[in-house]
């Protein structure tokens, strides 16, 4: 397999989350579509590291998954607060900071 | 068909798939069930790409203590299912659903005729650099430094986890 085939995987698997993002109102959905883009970038770099034989590649994508598991602890506790303070966690109720 | 283009092709249709149903489920458990599934194919994948340790990591780090995070939140919050996948199509959706497509459909036109500009290939070398000993041998010389701010990162998350979550702040 080349390169490409991998960038056009991971560009694709990022592209549904994209899409997870913007179409869906569950908050927790909208969270896990953004952890699918975040792996879908780290299969880009890991495909780099792979195919040039140089190791920052991973190097990268080790601390990016260190980044997702604090980002993930936070985003949890955020949607917990917010459910307890508004009952719901459909997006689309929650438009205090709105204009 | 090599056993290499196999693996790629089938846990790439599985990736793609997984990652298409977890988009439409309306149920978030089993939407974060898809996901874990879209996260061991990601592990396979890395694994077909000889980076032994990273795809160790995936499964351990996100296919296990990550979800298990998200499933614990949805199950706490008690969640049902969406009553409707959408209440009402809105044309900012469908704009921001075609924009998405077209980016899609630019970065496969660009990635198709970027062939010649690649730079060669250096395959054979990858299955030396992703094992334990080179990973840890260059975590702990090279990139030292971003190891250990990632401690404070850490640190700082957990802080910020509990108090978010705590019941009343004072």
């Amino acid at each position: 397999m080349d390169l490409q085939s991998y960038l056009l995987l991971s560009a694709t698997t990022f592209i549904i989350g994209v899409v997870g993002v913007i179409s869906r109102r569950n908050a927790i959905i909208v969270f896990m579509s953004i952890e699918l883009m975040l792996n879908s970038v780290n299969l880009t770099l890991v495909a780099f590291s792979a195919f040039m034989g140089d190791v920052t590649g991973q190097m990268i994508v080790f601390f990016s998954m260190t980044v997702a598991a604090a980002e993930a602890a936070v985003g949890l506790a955020i949607i917990i607060s917010m459910f307890r303070n508004k009952q719901t966690v459909n997006l689309d109720d929650l438009n205090i900071l709105k204009w | 068909m090599t056993i290499e283009t196999f693996l790629f092709y089938f846990l790439g249709a599985i990736s793609v798939g997984s990652a298409l149903m977890m988009v439409t489920r309306r149920s978030p458990v089993i939407a974060a069930l898809y996901l874990i599934l879209n996260f061991f194919a990601l592990g396979g994948l890395y694994l077909s790409l000889h980076a032994q340790f990273i795809a160790f990591i995936q499964i351990l780090v996100y296919a296990g203590a990550i979800m298990v995070l998200f499933l614990f939140v949805i199950m706490l919050l008690n969640l049902g299912d969406e009553k409707k996948l959408q209440e009402k199509i809105s044309y900012k959706k469908i704009i921001g659903a075609g924009l998405s497509f077209g980016v899609l459909m630019e970065l496969i036109y660009v990635l198709g005729f970027s062939r010649a500009t690649m730079p060669p290939s250096q395959f054979e070398k990858a299955t030396e650099i992703g094992t334990v000993e080179n990973i840890g041998m260059q975590l702990f010389t090279k990139f030292l430094f971003p190891f250990e701010v990632t401690s404070i990162l850490l640190l700082a998350a957990i802080v910020g986890a509990v108090i978010l979550a705590k019941k009343k702040l004072r």
